[in-house]
């Protein structure tokens, strides 16, 4: 019946495409590298913050009040010493420097973000293997996500903040809380659409226990839509931190945040609008670059997504 | 039947497409030419990526914008269309070409009536009063052999069958009586059958209305039925082109002789058996109903299975055969216990399975194991091909450095070259990966390997190979199979005893010599009779 030339005539073996692989696809990715590289940039300006040419953040001086960019003025260290300093974004009512203070804010903007995505998508990706997994559970949990999505993430957000006081930590877990539901929905669907694929009926098969079997075959292959949720988490949790702090309730306001450094402008944005212009240009190229990045990780990772979205 | 093309409605010559750069090859189809004559069928047929619908789509100006005609020419009726404008493709669809798909789900509009879509290509293209066209309407619905035209008219896509949405679009695409039809596997999607009867109605069709058919397909059988002549593809050439009973009964290209040899016949391969072999499986009265169960008013169920018996000895093949929907998938998860059955015994040796609970089960399961349809799911896309061999007997307790001497040795068993451990299922063609499949199942050194239509997927010189290794397996390893499938020329090579399922019940249960020689139910009777090219004689 096989005829002895199969190998030299068959189709098949010609036909295995030489698909590149998914990382080189995401390395060769117009987005991701864009998005990558200012994100890096700010990653760096954020590490590097006290030797940019900063002065302690929460330093003021009554005689430096509402310098405009560019301006040399004098500032007072802690220690009484007075120095001659160049105000290059300007500076405050408190006659604080507006160049140390947006520096200063990319640390804790950064950490905000990364944070919110680490928490949210870590109690998320349980809930949601749970909810995949133990049918009993579904209907429960998922109601209880839907409560908490038809309540606006900011309102949630401001309450818990209220409760807990102001710090870094309740911050980032007061903007995480209404982003799980979110990651819960998108693991519970996952998680059932690949529990019907053969491999995992196979693995069944085999004996694998359930456990292995979500953390082997089942949660390894929902990384890529994840990887991309969790940019998109990231850009808002920047973004809720900053309105938070514009809104006075976020971190303390000696705390530099560029929330924080635009809530003080607002009052004086006619005079000088500097004080609101500098964080909100960081601000709008950071949520930016992470919003592009994921973009691109989407398109590259998860075709099919991209053509749905 | 006169096939001398005396009046040539479509004409390709030389035809090349170019394939976007990273394809695996520079060209789709090259320098491709043959002619479609009135009232003549020529079949293209070849495996998958040989580039056959892509010359459909040539014709038809449908052809996506990466995949460019780089030379060559397509004529219809002597006018070169190639790279006619829009407006004129537009033109010429549906009234000089037109073109039927694979999938008549997905190429109907699911929000219209099937009525409105015919009516929409008459309205389109001609200027009949709507009278006049609804009319029209019916008239063609009629010749496609629709039962209850007014209400078939009136209908949703989704309230049809298969068939009778199959028939819809046979229907738009000769309403306006085009002189060329394309059908694209055009029953590929279908039962067999369904598959009889729309071959049956576009043969009828096309000789009334004398229009040529480009029919692309890549089943023999179906060829043997409906072809004049046949132009076989390979990587996008074309390797041979010839009268019907030429190129299947006298093949002259290698790869023609290679592809007709490999299509398995209908002739049962018949062996001795060993009457007094143990049991393996006993199956009694097996069912699984599934229950919807709703708030208000009574829960809806389905019986899937019902009432199934069957046996299966050490060293025997029981094949499976029906009709999408007639459970014979369900039948093999319960036996897997991949679904739990709702009543009867699953007997492994002693021990009845059905109920068990999985604790219970799970030092039972590794007796059982099954391979799947589609080789490209069946493996986890992010594990290397060792690390799914040893999955299995590492979970029962066997030594990684045992399970990797296990795998390497049953890698030779399948002709596997011992390098594909390391590699991902990406790496290999889908054969290779059942091939895969089909040792990951062996390492749990199985009482009882289950098939479900794991050879379905596969072009059909990939199957006779897979075909022949199942065969080979069962021999040497001495093993119980059991072999589901849709399609009677497979059954016919593996299966000792054959049980023949409808809607649910086995209607038919022997010897395979037995059903096949002498079926006695009316609907195996039927299966057989709708087998395509089932009398005629392949030469390799």
């Amino acid at each position: 019946m096989s005829a002895p030339d199969f190998d030299s005539l068959s189709v098949e073996a010609a036909s295995v495409l030489r698909q590149p692989s998914a990382w080189d696809r995401v390395r060769q990715s117009g987005s991701v590298r864009l998005g990558g590289l200012v994100l890096l940039l700010l990653v760096l300006i954020a590490l590097a913050a006290p030797w940019l040419g900063t002065v302690d953040p929460s330093l003021f001086d009554p005689a430096s009040r509402d310098l405009l960019p560019g301006k040399t003025g004098e500032i007072t260290t802690l220690e009484g010493e007075t120095l001659k300093h160049r105000f290059l974004m300007g500076s405050d009512s408190f006659g604080r420097d507006i160049y140390s203070r947006v520096i200063y804010g990319t640390q804790v903007s950064l950490i905000v973000g990364l944070f919110t995505a680490i928490v949210a998508m870590a109690l998320g990706i349980l809930f949601g293997l749970l909810a995949g997994f133990l049918r009993w559970l579904d209907g429960p949990l998922m109601r209880v996500m839907d409560g908490v999505m038809a309540i606006p993430a900011i309102l949630i957000a401001i309450s818990l903040v209220a409760m807990w006081r102001g710090s870094l930590s309740t911050v980032v877990v007061a903007i995480a809380i209404p982003e799980i539901p979110r990651v819960t929905r998108l693991v519970r669907s996952l998680v059932l659409s690949i529990r019907e694929e053969p491999y995992v009926e196979a693995a069944v098969s085999l004996g694998t226990p359930t456990w292995k079997i979500m953390g082997r075959h089942i949660l390894p292959n929902c990384v890529a839509p994840l990887v991309v949720q969790g940019t998109f988490i990231c850009a808002s949790g920047i973004l809720t931190e900053a309105i938070l702090s514009f809104l006075g309730v976020g971190l303390p306001p000696d705390i530099p945040t560029w929330g924080n450094v635009m809530a003080e402008g607002r009052a004086q944005f006619n005079e000088y609008p500097h004080n609101i212009f500098f964080p909100g240009i960081f601000l709008a190229l950071t949520v930016l670059a992470v919003n592009i990045l994921g973009d691109g990780l989407r398109d590259t990772l998860d075709p099919k997504m991209a053509k749905r979205v | 039947m006169t096939v001398s093309a005396h009046q040539t409605i479509l004409e390709v010559r030389d035809l090349t497409i170019a394939l976007p750069s990273d394809g695996d090859r520079s060209t789709a189809v090259r320098k491709v030419s043959f002619t479609v004559g009135r009232g003549e069928i020529v079949c293209l047929v070849g495996e998958s990526g040989s580039g056959k619908s892509v010359i459909a789509q040539g014709v038809m100006g449908l052809l996506p914008k990466t995949l460019p005609v780089t030379s060559g020419q397509i004529l219809l009726q002597g006018e070169d269309i190639t790279h006619a404008p829009l407006s004129r493709l537009r033109e010429l669809r549906a009234t000089r070409m037109s073109m039927i798909f694979q999938e008549p789900m997905t190429a109907l509009n699911p929000v219209m009536t099937c009525g409105d879509q015919i009516d929409e290509v008459l309205s389109q293209h001609s200027r009949l009063s709507p009278l006049e066209r609804r009319e029209k309407v019916l008239a063609i619905v009629r010749e496609v052999l629709l039962p209850d035209p007014e209400r078939m008219v009136a209908s949703y896509p989704h309230q049809l069958s298969g068939g009778q949405r199959q028939r819809i679009m046979i229907a738009m695409a000769l309403v306006l009586d085009p002189v060329l039809l394309i059908a694209d596997e055009p029953t590929t999607a279908l039962d067999v059958t369904t598959q009889a009867q729309i071959l049956k109605l576009v043969l009828d069709l096309q000789h009334r209305h004398g229009a040529g058919v480009l029919f692309i397909t890549h089943d023999f059988g179906v060829v043997a039925e409906v072809a004049h002549r046949v132009a076989v593809l390979r990587l996008g050439d074309l390797v041979e082109v010839g009268l019907k009973h030429d190129v299947l009964q006298r093949p002259q290209h290698a790869y023609t002789k290679m592809l007709i040899g490999a299509v398995p016949t209908l002739h049962l391969k018949q062996r001795p058996l060993d009457a007094d072999a143990p049991v393996v499986l006993k199956v009694q009265r097996l069912a699984k109903t599934y229950v919807d169960k709703r708030w208000i008013g009574p829960d809806r169920s389905v019986h899937a299975a019902q009432d199934v018996s069957f046996e299966i000895r050490r060293g025997q093949t029981l094949g499976i055969v029906g009709e999408s929907g007639s459970g014979k998938s369900t039948v093999a998860r319960c036996i897997v216990r991949l679904v739990d059955p709702s009543a009867g015994a699953v007997l492994l040796g002693s021990e009845d399975i059905a109920m068990m609970s999985v604790a219970q089960l799970r030092p039972l399961r590794r007796r059982v194991q099954i391979v799947f349809q589609d080789p490209y799911r069946s493996l986890n896309p992010r594990r290397t091909v060792a690390q799914a061999m040893v999955e299995g007997p590492m979970n029962y307790g066997l030594g990684r450095a045992d399970a990797l001497q296990r795998a390497r040795s049953l890698l030779a068993l399948v002709r596997m070259d011992a390098s594909a451990m390391d590699r991902y299922p990406h790496q290999f063609s889908g054969g290779q990966r059942q091939r895969i499949c089909i040792a990951r199942a062996l390492m749990m050194e199985p009482e009882l390997l289950v098939a479900d239509e794991a050879v379905s997927a596969l072009d059909v010189s990939v199957q006779a190979q897979v075909l022949e290794l199942f065969e080979e397996i069962r021999s040497r390893l001495n093993l119980a199979m059991l072999f589901i499938t849709h399609d009677l020329r497979v059954a016919s090579q593996v299966c000792d005893q054959l049980a023949v399922m409808s809607q649910g019940r086995v209607v038919e249960y022997g010897p395979a010599h037995q059903v096949f020689g002498a079926p006695q139910h009316e609907y195996t009777r039927a299966l057989f009779a709708a087998a395509p090219g089932r009398d005629f004689a392949f030469g390799a």
